[in-house]
């Protein structure tokens, strides 16, 4: 790969026939073309569809807020303000007050917090779970995949609902419950995917390599071939967000999740369900940024998707 | 084939089993028993109940004699409805959850695969991006959010819809499109995406070659190809419009079951929580077992005997 043009026949090497490259130096590409990482290349993809940096936006755009808005306010969630009930949008109260004279914009707020709060661990939670059990599954094979893969699918195979609500009986109603809860199943379809991924990855070179120098299995599954299937997982875990976000909000709209006095867009919808034909305000303004937040979840989870696997773009 | 079904079918016994047997210990794990109150009662009458509710056996012996109960679909009475039995709950309360689910089941394949069908025939074209833009709002509004604003505009203020109830057949209008907006979008994702691959498969250059018009061919040969995924879908269709109800049913004051199970949760009624919740699990689990085996007789690959994929 060095410049010197002649390779032939001097019996002895002067070091005048070496070029020093500097360490970072980079080999320019012929066709002149800047070389892209995979993650390069991947990036332009996504930044190139309009849609999903739509929705990326959106979520930067109200995790700000759910972080800032209730520092800066002047208002709180929870103090009752009897004198100043249901008013409608105003210069003080932006997005108007409720029943007991609470700040619906502050109310809003905690409640997005509440509600990234819930997506977040959920995504975490799937993504360990997910990964060690998947991770291991998929790199054993055989009769443990068989086993673990059974035991799986007997979990999956019981609706999530179900387990959701039988547990909030057995504990009391709580954010910790909805989030465990969540997870007990939650987990199994990244478990899928991560098996999935490991199953075509353990046999490429890399990994035999990194084996036959004496790497553990751990070794292997967790520096060669878990970063190497990022994609599907990334994917996933988007999609997760918007699924255990709604299923908090949900929840806690049935009474059975979040409880007054603490927001939550589930709460604050239920509220303002039975107030709407009088204070459509208080149903508006939860319910416009629930939907908003699933919506961009969802628009750049498929933009992921697409940016990883442009073959699946339709 | 036969080998693939009979392993599903024991199966869904199994994962029923597991189900009924984990509600049945969550149950007895709580602290507290059903014959507490405020009042006080003295220790024999105490005895004496527990002993007629035969709360006096070890834990092993109850759940024998619930699971014998339950074989003969008596699910014991409910705690709060004072002598009524959860059975009869349950099937006075079933017809209006059965009649808004199968009709939301049924919209959302119709209308679910003829948008999908729109928008693969019109690939990269208008109708193509309208169909997909009426996916994508489908999906983000959640139900909870759409049933209340039709509710507030569609019925409220403009009095086209009454506001609750489940009596004509124009009350149905409502609940189904908010039960459905979600797996109509999801399905017309999935049938699109799955026939925009098909209407480039050989055979459908050959129907095309034969004159066949765009209509014959996506209808006779190009749906029928695409409609797999539709299929594996159903089972979970189903679970989510079971969830999905128990939201409407609340907005819409329908007295269908989910109106139940939530009072029961709220109201710790643990013969009715078991009870619906070994009901849900039964029509889950079957439709999607129908739907395993529905798989096995629309895809030819499997019928010829092939392993079931995962």
């Amino acid at each position: 790969m060095s410049n010197t043009n002649h390779t032939n026949t001097s019996d002895k090497l002067s070091p005048e026939m070496f070029e020093k490259l500097k360490r970072d130096s980079v080999i320019k590409d012929e066709a002149g073309r800047k070389s892209l990482t995979a993650w390069q290349d991947i990036r332009q993809r996504l930044v190139s569809n309009k849609l999903a940096m739509t929705g990326f936006w959106i979520i930067v755009f109200i995790a700000v807020a759910a972080i800032f808005v209730p520092i800066i306010s002047p208002h709180d969630h929870f103090t009752n303000n009897l004198t100043n009930t249901n008013q409608p949008p105003n210069a003080s109260h932006w997005f108007g007050t409720d029943d007991l004279g609470r700040d619906v914009l502050e109310r809003t707020w905690k409640g997005a917090q509440i509600s990234l709060f819930v997506g977040l661990m959920a995504a975490l939670i799937d993504l360990i779970l997910g990964i060690i059990y998947g991770g291991i599954m998929g790199y054993y094979g055989g009769k443990v995949d068989e086993v673990m893969n059974r035991f799986a699918e007997i979990l999956y195979s019981i609706p999530y609902l179900l387990v959701v609500i039988l547990l909030l009986v057995v504990m009391e109603p709580s954010l910790t419950t909805i989030i465990i809860a969540m997870s007990i199943t939650g987990w199994i379809n990244m478990a899928w995917i991560v098996r999935g991924q490991i199953m075509q990855l353990k046999n490429q070179e890399y990994a035999l390599a990194s084996k036959s120098l004496g790497a553990g299995a751990m070794r292997i599954i967790f520096r060669h071939l878990i970063p190497n299937a990022m994609g599907p997982i990334l994917v996933t875990l988007t999609l997760t967000v918007p699924n255990a976000i709604f299923t908090e909000a949900f929840l806690s709209f049935l009474g059975l999740g979040v409880q007054s006095p603490v927001a939550s867009w589930g709460t604050m919808i239920d509220d303002g369900v039975k107030a709407m034909s009088i204070y459509p305000w208080r149903l508006l303004f939860p319910a416009l940024f629930l939907s908003l937040t699933i919506f961009a979840f969802n628009v750049f989870g498929d933009g992921l998707r697409d940016a990883f696997d442009p073959k699946l773009k339709k | 084939m036969l080998r693939f079904i009979l392993s599903k079918f024991m199966f869904m016994l199994l994962s029923l089993f597991l189900l009924v047997s984990a509600t049945f210990l969550l149950m007895n794990a709580i602290p507290g028993s059903p014959l507490q109150s405020e009042k006080a009662t003295s220790e024999a009458v105490q005895k004496n109940l527990e002993a007629y509710y035969g709360l006096d056996k070890p834990l092993y012996v109850q759940y024998g004699t619930y699971l014998k109960n339950l074989l003969q679909g008596d699910m014991g009475i409910s705690m709060k409805k004072k002598f009524q039995s959860v059975d009869k709950m349950i099937a006075n309360s079933f017809g209006p959850s059965l009649r808004l689910g199968l009709t939301a089941v049924v919209t959302s394949v119709v209308v679910g695969c003829v948008l999908g069908m729109i928008a693969a025939m019109h690939h990269r074209k208008l109708l193509d991006n309208l169909a997909m833009i009426i996916a994508v709002i489908g999906m983000a509004i959640p139900s909870l959010v759409m049933a209340p604003l039709m509710q507030y505009y569609l019925a409220f203020k403009w009095g086209i819809f009454e506001v609750a109830g489940l009596d004509k057949p124009m009350d149905y209008v409502l609940p189904t499109i908010a039960l459905a907006s979600g797996p109509i979008a999801f399905i017309a994702r999935l049938l699109r995406s799955t026939m925009i691959e098909v209407l480039n498969a050989d055979f459908i250059k050959t129907a095309k070659s034969k004159g066949l018009s765009g209509y014959v061919i996506v209808v006779r040969h190009a749906l029928r190809n695409s409609m797999l995924p539709v299929v594996t879908y159903l089972g979970y269709l189903t679970a989510g419009i079971i969830t999905g109800s128990v939201v409407i049913e609340k907005i819409f004051a329908i007295p269908g079951i989910g109106k139940y199970f939530v009072q029961s949760v709220i109201d710790r009624d643990y013969p009715l929580i078991m009870g619906i919740t070994i009901f849900y699990a039964v029509i889950l689990m079957v439709t999607r077992f129908l739907a395993d085996v529905a798989y096995v007789l629309v895809d030819p690959r499997m019928r010829a005997g092939g392993k079931g994929a995962k």
